[in-house]
């Protein structure tokens, strides 16, 4: 009696979870070719299909398509959105491990204010022209990571001892607080080192424009070395979603555990900013939906945030490129737009939840 | 199993915890009582290594401190007062975190051994049959049979309940109750809870520690430490009087 019930529940859950798969990976690539093929010079499916397969696997004649058309597929288009999903991806999946790690649904590197900290971190690199020998970006890049990190740190800190429950209220006042704090010096340092306001825009609205393969092959290994570890701490995560304490009378090492998941996210979002500036919300809305789609359990919910995530910024970008053609809309007034409607949707449902 | 020898917590220049000192033996279901604020969750947490304290837990003659926190989930384990889940989790995979300790491996799974021990925790606390609900729809009385079915998942040898029947319906206080003294009669187990009820703590413990501003009022047996004098003193008011009062009421039934 028991057996067959309990096959079919199991059996059903894995159908879900595959089909969920399926229309994932469906969207992934559905985006990813519309994100390629549409802009101010727009590509057929068929055209962008085989110059793609072309280039990648080397197959299939593009002989008929013209050389700077293709130029701006491979070296253009494709980068940018490939940058738009690693990037889209990583924000998402360090969302997902911050709201787990703090038991707390609406942490996000821009709540907390640390996608703020890393750009801060970005434009002193830049201003003081701090640098590695023989590594180009290396002092963006670390100085963002670095900052990140920092902010990170100095909020939790901050929030823990003014309230050791790590409240939603409490935390979200010190995240914008310190956000306000970083983006106004962050502004100030870029006036004051002559640059214009578009490089402004760019620190705390983020964009996507110009962005070739040299980012792409920047953000590439810092986003496998960081994600993968993330991905296989979903157990803790879970133990963490339940309270801290609870965690560790469970068994994690949490205070280990913290450590590492604060300084993977930190790297995450600290290569994100550097590569394409402040990009609000996303670790906010895709984990959200995500879990509604997965259930809270992260070893479910890591890896589709990462695949929506990364989903959700190429159509993004796409939009912000495409509505004010040829003009192009920072992608952080897209995103945050998006974000700040579910944050007042989550933040009121909850607190009228409370009583 | 579990010695404890002059523990003390402060936080500022307070004492929460002070010069706390007994033995938890085999078999012992040991009840820690006092009023509100006597410091018996900061004793608790103290003995966990959650909070900086003064003095030795000795678990099995070893200082708490050696074990691991993987090692010394599997030997104790900690049902605490309040839980309060913000996803929606199933009843199941809270559960099924009770395991984690005996999980190896990054991608560890649960495995037959594991996925038994699950079911036999739910049904033990009798949620079996909403085992796929979510913990965010549950009534307090659930939740907190769903934690103590991860407890029990868990396989520690001694429990530490922190008023392990504050939310439940009298049937649930009971049925608990029962299974602990089942549980503890096996080898090698023994529980400490800190009980609110008089009646409970008569009924089920063996041993007692009365606590009053941190300090051990007194410790002994059940019946020497509950007595009348002892519990004047550290509630301030009569309870045996008021018991009898209360109770007076059954009898014209």
């Amino acid at each position: 009696m028991i057996k067959p019930a309990l096959i079919n529940k199991n059996s059903g859950k894995h159908g879900a979870t595959a089909l969920t798969g399926v229309i994932g990976a469906l969207l992934f690539f559905t985006t990813f070719f519309f994100a390629i093929s549409v802009g101010s010079v727009g590509f057929s499916f068929s055209d962008t299909l085989r110059v793609l397969s072309n280039y990648l696997l080397g197959v299939g004649d593009t002989s008929d398509i013209p050389e700077n058309l293709i130029t701006i597929i491979i070296n253009v288009r494709l980068p940018r959105v490939i940058l738009a999903a690693l990037v889209g991806a990583a924000l998402s999946l360090s969302g997902a491990a911050m709201q787990g790690l703090l038991k707390n649904p609406l942490a996000d590197g821009s709540t907390l204010g640390i996608t703020s900290g890393g750009a801060l971190g970005a434009v002193i690199s830049i201003a003081t022209g701090f640098n590695l020998p023989f590594f180009p970006n290396s002092g963006l890049i670390l100085m963002s990571i670095l900052f990140s990190f920092l902010s990170l740190l100095l909020i939790l800190t901050l929030t823990y001892k003014i309230d050791y429950n790590l409240s939603n209220q409490t935390i979200i006042l010190t995240g914008v607080i310190f956000s306000m704090l970083a983006s106004s010096i962050t502004s100030l340092i870029v006036s004051l080192s002559g640059n214009n306001l578009k490089q402004v825009v760019f620190w705390t609205m983020g964009s996507f424009s110009g962005r070739g393969w040299s980012h792409v092959a920047l953000m590439m290994p810092f986003f496998l070395i960081t994600a993968t570890p993330l991905l296989c701490l979903s157990r803790e995560l879970d133990a963490f979603s339940l309270g801290e304490e609870q965690a560790k009378y469970i068994g994690v090492s949490t205070k280990r555990v913290k450590l590492i998941i604060l300084i993977l996210v930190s790297v995450l979002i600290g290569v994100s900013v550097a590569v394409s500036g402040t990009i609000g919300f996303v670790g906010l809305v895709i984990p959200h939906i995500t879990r509604f789609i997965t259930g809270p359990n992260h070893k479910k919910l890591l890896p589709f945030s990462v695949l929506f995530g990364a989903s959700f910024l190429m159509a993004t970008d796409l939009l912000s490129r495409t509505v004010l053609s040829p003009a192009e809309l920072p992608i952080g007034v897209v995103t945050s737009l998006i974000g700040a409607l579910l944050f007042i949707y989550i933040f009121y449902s909850k607190t009228r939840a409370k009583g | 199993m579990l010695e404890v020898d002059s523990l003390s917590v402060k936080i500022g220049e307070r004492k929460i915890v002070d010069n706390v000192s007994f033995v938890l033996k085999e078999h012992d279901i040991l009840i820690v009582m006092g009023p509100n604020g006597a410091g018996k969750t900061t004793l608790f947490k103290a003995i966990m290594g959650i909070i900086p304290h003064e003095g030795k837990a000795l678990l099995d003659k070893s200082d708490i401190k050696t074990f691991s926190t993987r090692e010394l989930a599997k030997k104790i384990g900690v049902l605490t007062q309040k839980h309060q889940p913000r996803f929606a989790h199933s009843v199941y995979d809270v559960v099924s975190l009770g395991r984690y300790a005996y999980q190896k491996g990054l991608f560890a799974s649960l495995d037959k051994n594991d996925k038994k021990k699950i079911d036999d925790a739910l049904k033990l606390t009798g949620i079996y049959d909403i085992k796929n609900q979510s913990v965010l729809t549950l009534s307090g009385g659930e939740l907190q049979r769903t934690f103590l079915a991860q407890l029990f998942a868990q396989e520690p040898k001694i429990l530490i309940l922190d008023e392990p029947t504050n939310h439940l319906d009298l049937q649930y206080q009971i049925a608990i109750f029962d299974i602990i003294r089942e549980w503890v009669k096996q080898d090698n187990r023994a529980v400490m809870a800190a009980v609110h009820d008089i009646n409970t703590a008569y009924s089920y413990g063996n041993r007692a520690i009365l606590m009053n501003e941190g300090k051990v009022h007194v410790q002994g047996s059940v019946e020497q430490v509950l007595d009348r004098e002892h519990l004047k003193a550290v509630y301030k008011v009569d309870v045996v009087d008021w018991m009898q009062s209360l109770l007076r009421y059954w009898d014209l039934q």
